[in-house]
């Protein structure tokens, strides 16, 4: 099967609002896919659906060809261990160094003994060029590297697929550098499926295969990353390129300005 | 008018609401076989974050109290003659009243508003949400440890409580007030039946026990995942401890005194 | 976080500072002698009426105490109350003529069972029952009695005759 997660008609409702319409998105398998759009679209709500976190008002999504809502608890759990999630804010536990978090996934779900187990962290951590930090506890590290360990603790298990949840947001240039290579270099050398959610476009589209660019509930593009920066509605490119006014106004709704400057004074 | 009403019928449901995501959380922590092996560190741990990190504070008060019930006590038995009765009075205040509710109002203070504050932070940190994605129960690791926890340290902290609260009764009425140390523990041994005063205590210890651990993950899971949703959460969980503590005190006090 | 042995020895103490309060408040606040049945034998004995009596209530001779009520059930012949008591088993003199009657500690105590021993040479045993008792003074019959005397001694005079 060449798509390892096929979206159908996705409808979403979370307190009246309309998250999501009609949405459709398919996953290949082995790229890494760019799910974009701007603030509050849901794109970590579309995450923890796939996740099975929440359960959609209509619509299928399928993982390997299973209806991941329709697993039973055990079926669950079994499929999400073949999937890694990296949290916007790294979700490290707070009270074991990196070392112990990396190994958590491991010690809970293998029998493996010490030694392996301390082999595979080392080697996870090796990956993420953190080897050395492993007896930090997450308080002691920068935002960069906790997302660093995040990700050696997100591929612990070895992984078919694996999220990554803004994984730029609010980094410096160099640490959104080496979080680019390590996603794209993962991806690849560990034949991973990556799905990434996040806004920033241009960082993202250097190292994504195919993108999805949602908004207002539906998708508005899709593509590869080449074709996503020259086609399009309006509403896209304003997006992509991040002009200030278009379709999303600059000024927010209020009455004409002349009348609202002449009878300044007054409420 | 209308909008009043519908906000009441609102508020209304939604204090339902609440109620039946507490029902559902402690159904998901009580319902799972429990791996004892694997799961009894973790309870080990948290019974000593929450009893153990306690004692300071149970002991000191525990200790004040029984001195100030004996005080009091003595003062006002002496108008009658009386007060070779002080330590009946003190023993049986303590081990019936004292010792249970106070010991569940200062632990829901101290280790209550600290689960709630931990959860609360560890939901807010996504750290809960890491765990399912790994297939792991947060329920079954993180918070049925603690429940069971808060459960076993309650009444042992009330039992400490109840001896420590006597020994400061002993200090101050024997030592101090000059009382006949014989006396003392004689009319304390014939009037104090351990069955329905210190064993009932203990009883009432168990269930506040349950009830405030129960409330403080309850609040804790439930959390606005912001720095002032936990800020409220950690204050609400020591108030609604504390109503539901005194609360229960009368209707278990009226099902004991009627005889169970 | 501490290392788990730390944490299991003072979760240890902890455990044991519980107990010793719990001996503490069992023994020496609530004296209760024993946690099992004490070392003893059964003796029952019939009252018209117990009062207040409890179960767990004192059996004292002399005012020592020296056994305890055990069961209280009302006999459906007879219509009057079997008591049951455990007496210690190092009190085996109690001569079968005893009295056991039912009364009230201080002047609004509890009420327990005070035996007073008679002269015979057999021995009360396990199962026996005593038969001579007096059953507890009930306030209103008291006041009854009180009366009805009183309004008696007034009446003399009038009859002529006394009672």
């Amino acid at each position: 099967m060449n798509n390892l997660i096929e979206i159908n008609k996705l409808h979403f409702q979370r307190q009246g609002r309309s998250i999501f319409q009609e949405v459709d998105i398919t996953i290949p398998r082995g790229k890494v896919t760019a799910i974009m759009g701007p603030s509050g679209t849901g794109k970590t709500t579309l995450l923890r659906l796939i996740g099975g976190q929440l359960y959609p008002n209509k619509g299928h999504i399928l993982v390997d060809g299973q209806d991941v809502h329709q697993l039973s608890r055990q079926e669950l759990y079994k499929l999400r261990k073949r999937m890694g999630m990296l949290f916007q804010t790294g979700g490290l536990f707070t009270h074991l160094n990196v070392f112990e978090n990396v190994a958590f996934p491991l010690r809970e779900h293998t029998q493996l003994s010490e030694a392996m187990i301390r082999s595979l962290v080392l080697i996870k951590l090796e990956m993420v060029g953190l080897r050395g930090a492993r007896d930090l506890m997450p308080s002691e590290l920068s935002g960069g590297m906790g997302r660093r360990v995040a990700l050696a603790r997100a591929i612990a298990l070895d992984p078919d697929l694996i999220m990554y949840d803004e994984p730029l947001s609010g980094q410096d240039p160099i640490t959104m550098g080496v979080l680019l290579r390590l996603i794209r270099t993962l991806n690849d050398t560990l034949g991973l499926t990556t799905i990434i959610v996040s806004h920033d476009v241009q960082e993202t589209l250097q190292i994504a295969d195919h993108v999805y660019v949602i908004a207002d509930g539906h998708l508005i593009g899709q593509g590869t990353a080449q074709s996503i920066k020259q086609d399009g509605s309006e509403q896209l490119q304003q997006f992509i390129h991040g002009y200030p006014d278009g379709p999303v106004p600059f000024h927010y709704p209020a009455r004409a300005w002349d009348r609202d400057l002449l009878e300044g004074g007054r409420v | 008018m209308i909008e009043s009403i519908s906000a009441l019928g609102r508020s209304g449901t939604d204090a339902v609401r609440q109620y039946g995501k507490a029902g559902l959380l402690l159904l998901g922590v009580l319902c799972h076989v429990p791996n004892l092996r694997k799961g009894f560190p973790l309870v080990l741990q948290q019974i000593y974050a929450e009893g153990v990190l306690s004692l300071l504070i149970i002991v000191v008060s525990s200790l004040f109290i029984g001195m100030v019930v004996a005080l009091q006590g003595y003062h006002t038995l002496v108008k009658f003659g009386a007060s070779a009765q002080l330590g009946p009075l003190v023993a049986l205040s303590v081990a019936r009243e004292l010792g249970p509710v106070v010991t569940a109002l200062l632990f829901a203070g101290r280790a209550g508003s600290a689960l709630t504050a931990e959860i609360g932070l560890m939901k807010a940190t996504d750290q809960l949400s890491s765990m399912e994605m790994m297939a792991i129960d947060p329920l079954r690791r993180v918070l049925a440890p603690r429940l069971w926890g808060g459960f076993i340290s309650m009444p042992l902290l009330t039992l400490i409580f109840n001896a420590v609260a006597i020994y400061g009764a002993y200090l101050v009425g024997v030592k101090w007030l000059g009382l006949d140390a014989g006396a003392f523990w004689s009319n304390m041994q014939s009037s104090v039946d351990f069955h329905s005063d210190v064993l009932n205590g203990i009883y009432k210890s168990i269930v506040f026990g349950f009830v405030v651990t129960w409330i403080a993950l309850h609040q804790g899971y439930d959390v606005n995942p912001t720095s002032a949703g936990i800020a409220n959460a950690t204050t609400r969980t020591v108030v609604y401890s504390s109503l539901a503590v005194l609360g229960l005190d009368f209707v278990l006090t009226a099902m004991m005194i009627g005889g169970w | 976080m501490l290392s788990q042995r730390t944490i299991e020895t003072s979760v240890g103490f902890f455990l044991l500072a519980a107990i010793l309060a719990l001996i503490i408040l069992a023994f020496k606040v609530s004296g209760m002698t024993s946690f099992f049945k004490r070392e003893g034998y059964d003796v029952t004995a019939q009252f018209d009426d117990i009062g207040q009596l409890k179960i767990r209530g004192p059996v004292k001779i002399g005012g020592v105490t020296i056994g305890e009520v055990t069961n209280i059930m009302l006999d459906p012949k007879s219509y009057r109350a079997t008591v049951t008591m455990r007496i210690d088993s190092h009190v085996n003199d109690i001569p079968v003529d005893s009295s056991a009657s039912i009364l009230t500690a201080g002047l609004l105590g509890d009420n327990y069972i005070a035996i007073t021993p008679m002269y015979s040479q057999r021995y009360l045993m396990n199962g026996s029952e005593i038969e001579e008792t007096h059953s507890a003074m009930i306030l209103e019959k008291l006041i009854g009695q009180f009366l009805f005397k009183v309004g008696n001694d007034n009446k003399q005079p009038v009859n002529g005759a006394s009672k």
